[in-house]
């Protein structure tokens, strides 16, 4: 693991994210050591909400995101949270515990909707936009692009400071740079990456 | 040569990964001989302002930086490197810098977040090699709770706005610093690096 870190941040002049099976402070440290700017924690945090804070304290906020799995609950009329990539529920409100996660020193939310993961049916906006009511932070939203109006919504109506996408990508049936230019016409707010060296 | 100042902060290796994506070989080393022997220094910065100086001052690295930029040798401040430049921070207790800049360096105040998190655009205010290929406009990635304000309004190459307008780039003569991370700002912040490597070249 630690030497993929390493060989991308030889590569890669953005900053990036590792995430997958971090639950200790020392895990952490030797990411971000390895090159990583921020690391993202999911079931540890749950389990160990304390390591969030401590490596908060410890590293910085702008360096511990927060990835929450959350699901619709028909019986607690709202968004659960999912562990253990999304196989175990935690009977946990979503909203309160991104609420939790922030007071503990989270410095983003990466937010994965089950419901719309996979289908390629657009984000799901209203859990998105109701994330984003109740913390100060950004949140990544991700599960569901299919279209570029898809990334459009989620970044106007959903509220969310960024928007991940996988499969669209990775199989080219929508190019980074054509989301890009359609988000630019549209008055979002984007960088531009306009030259080689 | 290029020497990146390993004074014991955060990830030097980004910032050689970097160097050397745009083309220049640099040394990692916080040996005080091969500061004197560089050609260009690069002084990194993560965390506190207070605890980065105390371990400038531990191998005498602040006298070797003050003599290696009085005989002419650019300095590239990054990060809390750029604010280190200046007279003196708030940052948890007033700090003496390194005072290569007149100025000082205070928090972010107000409505917006802090830290700074993020890509910010640049505001150009003065033509200069430093940012030869940068335009008006051009997006950058910060991480910062403060920021300097040099005494001088001419040391400031750029600025960049977060509530407030501040800067983002310094100059003066040998001396520069960029608030952002160029190291991470993709190509255009490659270009930069680049751009320092050429004039410590020639």
């Amino acid at each position: 693991m630690l030497d993929v870190v390493r060989r991308t941040a030889e590569q890669v002049f953005i900053p990036f994210i590792v995430g997958g099976g971090i639950s200790e402070l020392d895990h952490i440290r030797q990411i971000l050591g390895a090159g990583a700017d921020k690391v993202s924690l999911n079931t540890a945090a749950v389990q160990k909400p304390e390591l969030l804070t401590a490596g908060a304290e410890r590293f910085g906020s702008q360096c511990m995101v927060l990835a929450v799995d959350a699901k619709w609950s028909e019986t607690m009329a709202t968004w659960e949270v999912y562990t253990h990539g999304g196989r175990t529920a935690t009977g946990m409100a979503a909203l309160d515990w991104v609420m939790e996660g922030e007071r503990r020193g989270a410095g983003e939310i990466l937010l994965t909707s089950m419901d719309c993961d996979g289908a390629k049916d657009g984000y799901d906006l209203s859990l998105t936009a109701a994330v984003a009511a109740c913390v100060p932070i950004p949140i990544i939203a991700s599960g569901g692009a299919g279209t570029r109006e898809h990334f459009h919504s989620v970044l106007t109506e959903g509220k969310a400071d960024a928007a991940l996408a996988a499969s669209v990508f990775h199989y080219k049936e929508i190019s980074i740079a054509d989301v890009k230019k359609y988000l630019a016409e549209r008055g979002v707010a984007i960088r531009e990456d306009r030259i080689e060296i | 040569m290029i020497v990146i100042i390993d004074y014991g902060v955060g990830n030097l290796r980004s910032v050689q990964n970097g160097f050397a994506e745009a083309g220049f070989t640099t040394v990692v080393s916080g040996d005080p001989r091969d500061l004197e022997a560089a050609d260009g220094l690069v002084l990194p910065g993560v965390g506190a302002f207070g605890s980065a100086m105390d371990n400038l001052r531990q191998n005498q690295l602040h006298q070797v930086v003050r003599q290696q930029v009085n005989k002419g040798v650019p300095l590239l401040g990054i990060c809390v490197g750029l604010q280190l430049l200046f007279e003196r921070s708030e940052e948890r207790g007033e700090h003496a810098g390194l005072g290569l800049l007149a100025g000082d360096v205070v928090q972010f105040q107000g409505e917006l977040k802090v830290p700074q998190i993020g890509w910010n655009q640049l505001q150009m205010q003065r033509e200069h090699p430093l940012l030869a290929g940068v335009k008006d406009g051009d997006y950058f990635y910060f991480v910062h709770s403060y920021y300097a304000r040099p005494t001088a309004a001419d040391v400031t190459l750029a600025t960049s706005d977060y509530g407030i307008p501040f800067a983002a780039v310094v100059q003066h003569e040998n001396i520069f610093g960029i608030q952002f991370h160029p190291e991470k700002s993709s190509r255009l912040g490659l270009r930069i690096l680049q751009n320092f490597g050429r004039m410590v070249e020639c």
